[in-house]
């Protein structure tokens, strides 16, 4: 029984004639399918590199090269809470805003609450320096941040 | 100058729908467009190079000059590949032109797309951006929708380009050009050793251009208002240096920050560090001084206050010990802020998004981490300022150590802290102070 639905491979597929070689397919085909499973299990590697003519080392290479993909021991929880630490945050509360969550939801940066709904990260420079602190909530990018409106944010999420 | 300067790159940025083609039409959005594909692509190339257009991107590579190091009448396929991997601590002008105004963007990947005979254009945008995405998505929609991509674009024969966005995958690098070009070829981001340049072997091995989001908004105004209006702008070339080709144009200044009112800022080239603060920014917050600031994103290193009065231009910065104007994101410091935090957080950033390939790089960012965090927690020795300068002295392409500029960008700060700031050090280490870190055992590691 593959791991990659008949859906999810149609939608690796269909980025495959915007380049000229299929292995640069394979960042598209990760996002798919850790957006889906919440991470990246070696089978669906399997998977990924049969549809792209790839070994499935080269899928792993690259998988493993950029923090952003999850194995399943590191399964990501249904939403992912970034807080940024870089400089033009860390001068403004980011720091104190990441310890607050950690704090509340006894949580530490990378883990996922026990019931799965929440996995909370740190995050370098996410582009809101204007609104510093900022945290990105899935797509969701929000400004000026305390932590009272932080825990409130989180705990909108279903 | 600054008096009669109007606007131009964020002319339609808190316009109602400004991110539509409707209304960036109404605007006078495309009119560049149109001027070019009345001009054979040799001329399109011409006046981006004699308007004086230097990259955005943080390198300040003319931009006429890199295209013409495409090879003369190759069969193709020649790629654009536009660098929306903005990830640089204190930059943001790319999300707003891509969130605000995706169509400006959009309209100058065009215009050089025709220039350089360009039939596919891969836009590698960081996965963090998720507006900007879905902004960037539908412009990309309504322009096929409207003739303005696909084949024979509005109605020139042979004209045909596709726009394909690219999502990265969180890791700075990418910004490096042939990081990302190895990142959109489906591999770990490793920047490739050069030359060859992109010009000549870029992505899937072909001749290939990579350029900044902002600089692609430059060429959209070039094409429409004229080199003569662009040259206009700015800071002339210095006469008595015939290398010199200035820095010209208008620029978006980021600044964030220990200021009143941070925020993305349109200036001529050259606006000093103090007339950014006190005349955009609002000053420095809570009524107190700066007591330094990072001119250009975090890579730059530091200017003291007593140096805010540096234009920052291509050339200035550098006379201050600084890399260079990079992104020009102004980061203020106040006076109650610790050298040595800051430091810290800027060494901690490029251990973390060292890519590991050059192992100059990885050691040293990581020991220069390691030998801060020590300092902070009491223990630092006076010999760690050495052991900082020399490590500082030895990573990134200036020593030759590294196949990419990262180290250069996570030595910089290092080395001009050491210059600029090294009596607070010494007082801190004499000291044997402590600083509170919000994070402690949490982060052990990073």
């Amino acid at each position: 029984m593959p791991v990659l639905s008949e859906t999810l491979r149609d939608k690796i597929k269909s980025y495959i004639p915007r380049y000229p070689s299929k292995q640069a397919v394979t960042l598209p085909a990760l996002h798919l399918v850790q957006e889906e499973l919440r991470c990246v299990p070696l089978e669906a590697m399997r998977e990924i590199a049969e549809l792209l003519d790839l070994h499935p080392a080269q899928v792993q290479d690259t998988m493993s090269f950029y923090g952003y993909f999850r194995d399943p021991d590191h399964k990501l929880g249904k939403h992912r809470v970034w807080i940024c630490r870089s400089l033009s945050c860390m001068l403004r509360g980011g720091e104190e805003l990441l310890r607050s969550l950690c704090d509340k939801t006894g949580l530490k940066p990378g883990e996922t609450t026990r019931d799965g709904r929440v996995t909370l990260e740190f995050a370098e420079c996410l582009g809101a320096c204007e609104g510093a602190p900022c945290m990105l909530v899935d797509e969701e990018c929000h400004m000026h941040v305390t932590p009272a409106q932080a825990m409130l944010k989180l705990a909108e999420l279903e | 100058m600054a008096t009669s300067f109007e606007p131009v790159l964020l002319r339609n940025v808190g316009v109602k729908d400004s991110h539509t083609l409707k209304v960036y039409r109404a605007r006078g959005g495309y009119e560049g467009l149109q001027k070019a594909l009345a001009l054979p692509p040799g001329d399109v190339v011409a006046r981006v190079k004699d308007s004086g257009l230097r990259g955005r991107g943080g390198a300040g590579f003319p931009t006429g000059v890199k295209w013409t190091f495409l090879p003369k009448d190759h069969p193709g396929p020649i790629y654009m590949c536009i660098n929306a991997d903005e990830s640089e601590p204190g930059t943001f002008n790319n999300r707003i032109l891509m969130e605000d105004d995706p169509h400006q963007v959009i309209e100058g990947i065009i215009i050089s797309s025709y220039a350089t005979k360009a039939a596919t254009a891969y836009l590698y945008i960081r996965v963090e951006y998720g507006l900007s995405f879905r902004r960037l998505q539908s412009a990309i929609d309504e322009c096929y929708e409207a003739g303005l991509l696909g084949k024979n674009i509005q109605g020139k024969q042979g004209f045909h380009l596709d726009i394909h966005l690219h999502r990265g995958a969180g890791a700075y690098i990418c910004g490096e050009e042939t990081g990302l070009i190895e990142s959109l070829e489906g591999k770990r981001a490793w920047p490739r050793i050069k030359p060859p340049f992109p010009a000549i072997e870029g992505v899937f091995r072909k001749p290939t251009i990579v350029n900044n989001i902002e600089t692609m908004a430059c060429v959209t105004h070039i094409l429409d208002r004229g080199v003569d209006w662009f040259r206009s702008i700015g800071v002339p070339p210095d006469p008595s240096n015939p290398r010199d080709i200035g820095s010209l144009g208008p620029k978006l200044y980021c600044v964030s920050g220990h200021v009143n009112k941070p925020g993305c800022y349109e200036a001529p080239l050259g606006i000093t560090v103090r007339e950014l603060i006190d005349d955009f920014a609002g000053g420095v917050w809570k009524g107190r001084k700066a007591k330094a600031c990072i001119p250009g994103g975090l890579s730059m290193g530091f200017l003291t206050e007593a140096e805010f009065d540096t234009r920052l231009d291509f050339n200035e910065l550098q006379k201050k010990g600084c890399l260079g104007l990079g992104t020009a994101a102004v980061i203020v410091i106040d006076d109650q802020t610790s050298m040595i935090d800051v430091l810290y957080n800027s060494c901690r950033f490029f251990s973390h998004e060292s890519c590991g390939q050059c192992t100059p790089c990885r050691e040293g960012t990581a020991w220069m981490t390691k030998i801060l965090a020590r300092m902070r927690r009491g223990q630092g020795e006076l010999s760690d300022l050495d052991q900082l300068a020399e490590i500082g002295g030895g990573i990134g392409l200036t020593p030759g150590t590294t196949i990419c500029g990262l180290a250069d960008g996570a030595a910089w700060p290092v080395k001009n802290a050491m210059q600029k700031f090294r009596p607070e050090f010494e007082e801190w280490i004499r000291s044997g102070r402590r600083s509170e870190d919000p994070l402690g055992e949490l982060l052990a590691h990073h």
